[in-house]
């Protein structure tokens, strides 16, 4: 069964994806074209540009922040949040419905 | 204007943003993405790495799915080579070898790079592949086997990713690189050690200052690399990675101006004012927020992205002009390499030792001056960087080299 992406941007336009279960926030994003989440790398940790503000109801579906990120966080174009997250790093499961905010700016 | 046809020659990673793009802008006319590979415009950085290892297959990389382009109205066209290219003040014609034609009101260049080829005799031998697209990956991929031997000409990223995903797979491997150093005009000294170092450790074997001048073959099968000093190394297999070249004939042919690339300014304009070109293909003015006014061409995700979302706005009448500090990454085997900014080789060179084996930073300095930083396994140290590069922060060196500061207190005191 697919997921369900809730994507919000800034302004607060909503976009509603099916996302295919494995496939994380972002390369569910990108392929639709979702504005402001550029993905640059891929996936691989190195940019920083898949930065999201997830929603406390369904933070706690997900692993928790790794070293990485953490550090990759902090200097985040966008102020980070105590909920922001790199949403190559969230990966989707069978059934699952997030909700995610996009930040005004990725670079 | 924003109802003509655009259309956009090149199905990359740079065309594919530009569709994007453009689409976000309020281009409302007909768009129409050429690619001459058969596949939907998909992430070349896995080649080297999940796609070859086998833990990623085409439709993995694919860069967007095909219902955004029937949602967005992008004609994306698919195994057809754009040979004729007419260009007039108001718009032009590309047609194709088998006679498909298409009229256009605005054109975009997005044609890319292809590799380098060796002169050296031998280079036709079956067995002796460059890694470009998914075909020549797949090619590859179907010859890569423990019991070959792989020899990788040029140490440069690729040569090195590829290097370093065989020889995880058990693949007896070795690397020739014509400079003394691997990574040259990419990193410093310090930093190509510690990658060689890092390489040698996973046991790959690397020979820098050598030279193929010859394949060695049987029944037409290449059985061995000849270096310059008359060492013979026994190869079944042998990826030649030294560089690429723009494809700019097409520009060329149709009467831009081209140089090393097709030349354009920072609106990605060409020399007739109206065409633009983006991505591997281009020969651009450095974009640094801090430009050495140098001409370039830069072949990276970033560029290819970052160009052809600025000169969407060229396209929609709103022109902004391309400004970024470039950035690159490798991904190695476990070594993870970053690197933001444009060095020189005379560039100063300011090591910051990582807190585990295997991290470190290095910072390159002109003058007094930040200009470029390459990283090893620290990506957050490489992030705050980045963006001191590009709002141009002022970090002295006494302060980059003091590590019981953490780089990205560096922002925050501005």
């Amino acid at each position: 069964m697919n997921a369900k992406v809730f994507y919000t941007q800034p302004d607060g336009s909503e976009r509603i994806l099916e996302a295919t279960p494995g496939d994380s926030i972002m390369r569910t994003a990108v392929r639709n074209g979702v504005s402001g989440i550029v993905g640059q790398c891929g996936g691989s940790l190195s940019c920083a540009t898949c930065h999201v503000f997830v929603d406390d109801r369904d933070a706690g579906d997900f692993p928790p922040v790794s070293e990485d990120e953490d550090d990759m966080l902090d200097v985040a174009a966008t102020d980070r949040e105590d909920n922001s997250r790199l949403s190559c790093q969230l990966i989707l499961t069978d059934g699952q419905e997030v909700h995610v905010t996009i930040p005004a700016v990725q670079l | 204007m924003t109802t003509g046809h655009l259309l956009v020659i090149g199905a990359g990673q740079a065309g594919a943003q530009l569709v994007t793009s453009v689409r976000e802008h309020g281009w409302t006319g007909p768009i129409t993405l050429i690619g001459s590979e058969p596949h939907p415009p998909y992430r070349r950085p896995p080649l080297s790495k999940e796609y070859l290892r086998g833990s990623a297959d085409t439709a993995a990389l694919a860069l967007r799915s095909d219902e955004f382009y029937r949602d967005q109205k992008i004609d994306v066209v698919l195994g057809q080579r754009i040979d004729r290219l007419t260009l007039s003040a108001d718009g032009g014609t590309a047609a194709t070898t088998t006679g498909r034609q298409w009229q256009f009101d605005r054109l975009a260049l997005a044609t890319g790079a292809e590799p380098r080829r060796l002169p050296v005799p031998g280079a036709g031998l079956a067995g002796v592949v460059v890694l470009r697209d998914i075909s020549d990956a797949d090619a590859l991929a179907a010859r890569l086997r423990p019991a070959v031997d792989l020899v990788v000409i040029g140490g440069g990223f690729v040569g090195l990713e590829v290097a370093a995903t065989a020889a995880a797979a058990g693949v007896s491997t070795t690397v020739v690189e014509a400079a003394p150093a691997l990574l040259t005009r990419v990193v410093s000294a310090e930093t190509a050690a510690a990658v060689q170092a890092a390489h040698e450790a996973q046991g790959l074997r690397i020979r820098t200052g050598s030279r193929p001048v010859r394949f060695h073959g049987a029944n037409g099968t290449v059985t061995g690399v000849e270096l310059a000093d008359g060492t013979l190394l026994t190869a079944g297999l042998v990826l030649v990675s030294v560089g690429a070249r723009p494809r700019d004939d097409l520009a060329r042919a149709a009467g831009l101006h081209c140089d090393g690339g097709v030349v354009v300014d920072q609106h990605s304009v060409t020399s007739d004012g109206r065409t633009v070109a983006i991505g591997d293909c281009a020969n651009l003015p450095d974009p640094s927020p801090r430009s050495s006014g140098l001409r370039l061409r830069l072949e990276s995700v970033d560029n290819a992205v970052e160009q052809a979302r600025a000169a969407a706005t060229t396209l929609v009448g709103d022109p902004r002009p391309y400004r970024g500090v470039p950035w690159f990454w490798s991904h190695q085997g476990n070594l993870r390499l970053q690197i933001a900014g444009l060095a020189v080789a005379a560039d100063d060179v300011l090591v910051r030792p990582g807190k585990r084996p295997g991290q470190q930073t290095v910072l390159r300095y002109r003058e007094d001056r930040l200009v470029a930083v390459e990283c090893l396994g620290t990506p957050g140290e490489f992030l705050a960087l980045r963006r001191v590069l590009a709002e141009s922060v002022v970090v002295t060196k006494d302060r980059a080299a003091d590590t019981s500061v953490p780089l990205k207190g560096l922002l925050a005191a501005t």
